[in-house]
């Protein structure tokens, strides 16, 4: 087992608020695999203060992907300099879920409300992209709604969809519309515009965490990583 | 009064602080809290421009002569609301309580207001405290912040049974103004701790408060766009958006504000610096100087008008807050600031 193979699968692994992965984020601080096979990451968040429940998701997901490669033995994955990282490295050691490390403080042991209500969120922000990207290059609102997942360009954006939408349990074929409601219900010609609208602001607020996340990364912990958007100066 | 290419703008910075984080204020046994919470806060002092940055030392505690300074000499600030929140578990006098801000009200009472806090796990101790409170600071708003840590509680919403009680108080009080400053933690922690709908909620049943919802609900703008379109009650506090993204991230500072200029209105925006995050100078001459780009990215945005920066930086939080205007900083055309009228049902995506 190399480093890399195990960096390449935390690269699986989103940040469910942002819906990057956390190796693009520059959460990963350290990974590191002995001759046995034994792995150790290190996973830091922009503050000590970030929501416990997304961190706990990261961190359980981390240690899910990293455990399903091949010749892994021991794997321990640490969520440094953090408020509830002591909680939550003590219930990943244990196997346990999130009513593990918050006993009495939670009821959902897989957060999945919370994972579904940001995949919902992350899956219209995305199609806003995509739909104004068609509308730019002179596509109508008959055309944009009419559009089949087939006819997507192949982006990261429309291929992240496609995941979202099967994640979700929405129609996926190729043949099934390419623009939905959160719900999986296509977006009608004649609301597209009011449509883009809001799921444009869903797609800001994600777009400018993600950017106040890097700013504090790079300021507060140093990190230096792959920003597409404009940095500090 | 800060004036520009012939215009005169009333400044009113409707969130500051005057705090104490220095180590010796730590609690003991929860110092990596205390030192987590004022170093977080000078990280985002590190999203401003270079030259207005602190070392940690003066950031963790800085002097009366520091605010004075930034806030008055240099900050083009007329008239300044000092917000208070306790958190107490992880400071011994509390990091930023009424009792020390009042220091300041007191050698500038014409300048400056003091707004309180309540939380409502205090029970009848704290309606009490509310009171006195009140009184003795001549309370119009107060802070709530409903991550605070309370007895191994990681926070409350403000439609739990017991903050209508304390809503109630507020209003027997004559406390009409309600700054909601949403932290990362609270209970249930599988819930979005993020989430506003008890914001929403409390203001459709309050309808004689005021709520500013602080750094216009981040990281959660969506959710607070369509609220703040739905209820006539509820206002954006501008802290953050312009100390973290104007020097920061221009763009995402263009299109966070086209989007609360559309959804929230030039009525609903009160600037506020959340100094000693930030220094207002900067922030106040930068947002008079700033307008929306003429360019395709930005072209469904409006531009910006003068009379909508003088609501925004000052005459909103001036109407919410009572506080004189002289006649030649008011709007020449009888503007409505602050106006309620524009709430409207929207459907959400």
């Amino acid at each position: 087992m190399t480093r890399e193979r195990v960096i390449d699968a935390l690269a699986e692994v989103y940040d469910p608020e942002l819906d990057e992965p956390i190796t693009r984020l520059g959460f990963v601080t350290s990974c590191e695999v002995t001759t046995d096979g034994d792995v150790e990451v290190v996973l830091r968040l922009p503050t000590p203060q970030c929501a416990p429940n997304f961190a706990f998701l990261m961190a359980a997901d981390a240690r899910k992907v990293v455990r399903r490669l091949p010749e892994v033995r021991e794997v321990t994955i640490k969520l440094e300099d953090h408020y509830t990282g002591a909680e939550i490295n003590a219930a990943l050691d244990r196997g346990d879920g999130f009513t593990g490390a918050f006993p009495g403080e939670t009821v959902d042991d897989d957060l999945l409300a919370l994972r579904e209500l940001f995949l919902r969120k992350a899956l219209v922000g995305r199609e806003s992209r995509l739909c104004e990207a068609l509308l730019a290059d002179g596509a109508s609102p008959e055309e944009v709604a009419a559009r089949r997942l087939e006819d997507l360009p192949d982006v990261h954006d429309a291929r992240r969809c496609l995941e979202l939408r099967r994640q979700l349990g929405l129609a996926a074929d190729p043949a099934d519309a390419a623009f939905v409601l959160p719900s999986g219900e296509p977006v009608g010609a004649a609301e597209l515009r009011r449509w883009l609208r809001t799921a444009r602001l869903m797609r800001l607020s994600l777009e400018v965490n993600g950017g106040i996340c890097r700013s504090l990364l790079r300021v507060h912990r140093g990190v230096e990583i792959d920003d597409p958007e404009e940095v500090l100066t | 009064m800060y004036e520009k290419d012939g215009e005169k703008y009333f400044i009113v910075d409707g969130h500051q602080h005057f705090w104490d984080a220095s180590p010796a204020n730590w609690v003991k046994g929860q110092e990596q809290y205390a030192k987590g919470w004022i170093e977080c806060f000078h990280a985002y002092m590190g999203l401003g421009p270079a030259d207005t940055h602190w070392p940690l030392e003066k950031f963790q505690k800085y002097s009366e002569d520091d605010y004075v300074h930034d806030v008055f000499e240099e900050g083009h600030i007329d008239h300044g609301v000092l917000q208070s929140t306790y958190l107490k578990e992880w400071y011994t006098d509390g990091f930023n309580t009424a009792e020390r801000n009042a220091r300041m009200v007191e050698k500038f009472p014409d300048k400056l207001i003091v707004n309180g806090r309540f939380d409502p796990r205090e029970g009848e101790a704290g309606l009490k405290q509310l009171e006195e409170d009140a009184q003795r600071y001549n309370l119009k708003g107060v802070k709530v912040y409903t991550a605070e840590w309370y007895r191994g509680s990681r926070g409350w919403k403000l439609t739990d049974p017991e903050a209508q009680m304390f809503l109630d108080k507020c209003k027997e009080l004559g406390i009409k103004n309600v700054h909601a400053h949403k932290g990362p933690t609270i209970w249930p922690l599988d819930k979005d701790a993020f989430d506003m709908k008890d914001i929403d909620v409390a203001a459709t049943n309050n309808p004689e408060l005021n709520f500013i919802v602080e750094h216009v609900g981040l990281p959660r703008i969506e959710d607070f766009c369509f609220i703040a379109t739905q209820e006539p009650n509820v206002y954006a506090g501008l802290a953050v958006v312009i100390g973290g993204l104007m020097h920061a991230r221009p763009r995402f500072f263009n299109k966070v504000m086209g989007e609360l200029l559309f959804w929230v209105g030039e009525d609903k925006l009160l600037f506020g610096s959340d100094y000693a995050i930030w220094e207002p100078k900067w922030q106040v001459e930068g947002f008079i100087d700033w307008q929306m780009p003429d360019t395709e990215e930005y072209s469904d945005y409006g531009q910006v008008t003068t009379a909508a920066k003088k609501k925004i930086m000052g005459l909103n939080a001036a109407k919410l807050y009572d506080i004189e205007v002289p006649a030649e900083l008011q709007l020449q055309n009888g503007g409505t600031p602050a106006a309620k009228e524009d709430a409207q049902l929207v459907e959400s995506a």
